[in-house]
């Protein structure tokens, strides 16, 4: 039995998202690959190649460290800032990415910024890897861009009213990724610590990069 | 769906998996091996995404969404049968839609500079179009240029690239949402040239 063939979750339960797919989704899935395997366009094989680049290689981590050099690197920080496509290639990573576009966008004490995609799901995954469930439903999709404050304040996040927020609505080919403010007390230290205090939600600008205590 | 209400809390998930079940990795990895067919554009998927009924669309999870679009792709591309995929992936009851009206030579020239004010066209096609609904008939400023990019009206509709301008443009909170949005917000979208009108 391939490594995919697998009925433990063909019963899928409402897991709290609001959102239970059918029961039968593990069938239907399964019925769809199977006419695409029988018809010669897709292999199994490469399938589960995919799924492990997107379980174990690609994800935020990636973001991190290009973060982290932008923190560490005032020449990095400018690069990445007038061409990030470039600076995240520097770094070995952009795979993929023929036909995209990617702007950072950098968080100052007087500028916060949030990324969403209103129309669909769009997300830098180059840097990020796959976008979590709640960045893809409506909830998130509907009122990043009519209550920014108030999404962040749903994620914890409370800016001074003089903080102009900055909402990007990933609306074309162009993926945003947030620069988040280096935490105070962290000059000097190596790119690999400071990369531990970058989160997913700190590029996405739903939260604030770790303060250096809380990450240890 | 931007600026609606009422669609519910926000619920991050923690150590969420990249995937929730075996299912969702191989509707993720068959979506992006069907790019390689070149038989629809990623517009033409995108836009199959919005042919899902919308008590459908809103009930359906993410990857469900994706392999009800794989199938329904395939079936138009003539990659499966009906037949074959009954009678787990049933006809969804999509409707016909009618692209954007779109200028079959768009500009290859930018017609507007970082600094121009603009005002987007309140158009409401019933195809793809990727000027959301809030953002129509506003006035914003121009704050990047992208270069020339592929048109999704015409590209999700198999009428070609049609490559045109593509802008940054920045509108006021105020101007998308009225007096009562609250102040120092900005709303930046990406924009093709023929979305966009002079003030």
């Amino acid at each position: 039995m391939p490594p995919h063939d697998d009925h433990d979750h063909a019963h899928d339960h409402d897991d709290g998202r609001g959102q239970a797919p059918p029961s039968d989704m593990a069938l239907r899935v399964k019925a769809l690959e199977s006419v695409l395997v029988e018809k010669g366009l897709v292999d199994p094989a490469a399938l589960d190649a995919i799924i492990d680049t997107y379980e174990h290689k690609v994800g935020p981590r990636n973001g991190a460290k290009v973060v982290a050099r932008a923190w560490a690197d005032p020449a990095y920080r400018q690069r990445l800032l007038a061409d990030a496509k470039a600076a995240i290639t520097e770094l070995g990573l952009g795979e993929g990415m023929e036909g995209r576009f990617l702007v950072a966008v950098e968080n100052t004490p007087q500028v916060h910024n949030l990324v969403v995609c209103t129309l669909c799901s769009c997300y830098p995954w180059a840097v990020l890897g796959l976008p979590p469930v709640w960045y893809k439903s409506p909830p998130y999709r509907s009122r990043a861009v009519i209550d920014p404050r108030g999404v962040l304040a749903e994620f914890g996040v409370s800016l001074p009213d003089a903080v102009e927020i900055r909402v990007w609505d990933s609306t074309a080919e162009i993926r945003y990724l947030v620069v988040p403010e280096q935490p105070g007390g962290t000059e000097g230290w190596t790119v690999e610590a400071l990369a531990d205090l970058v989160t997913r939600d700190s590029m996405i600008g739903v939260g604030l990069a770790l303060a250096p205590e809380t990450a240890a | 769906m931007g600026g609606m209400h009422g669609l519910g809390p926000i619920a991050p998930e923690a150590d969420e998996p990249v995937f929730h079940a075996p299912w969702e990795g191989r509707v993720y990895a068959m979506t992006t091996t069907a790019f390689r067919w070149n038989r629809w554009t990623l517009d033409a998927w995108r836009h199959q995404h919005e042919l899902i009924p919308g008590a459908d669309y809103l009930r359906m999870s993410y990857y469900e969404k994706w392999a009800t679009s794989l199938a329904e792709l395939a079936v138009k591309a003539g990659l499966a049968t009906r037949a074959e995929l009954a009678p787990h992936w049933p006809d969804i009851g999509a409707p016909a839609t009618t692209p954007l009206s779109t200028d079959s030579a768009p500009p290859a020239v930018p017609g507007f500079s970082v600094g121009d004010k603009v005002r987007t066209r309140n158009i409401n096609p019933t195809g793809h179009t990727r000027l959301p609904r809030y953002a129509r008939g506003h006035v914003g400023v121009v704050t990047r240029l992208h270069g020339l990019h592929v048109f999704p009206d015409a590209s999700a509709h198999n009428l070609g690239p049609r490559r045109q301008p593509l802008y940054q443009v920045r509108f006021e909170a105020d101007e998308l949402w009225g007096l009562a949005a609250r102040g120092r917000t900005a709303v930046h979208l990406d924009l093709w040239e023929e979305y966009l009108g002079r003030v």
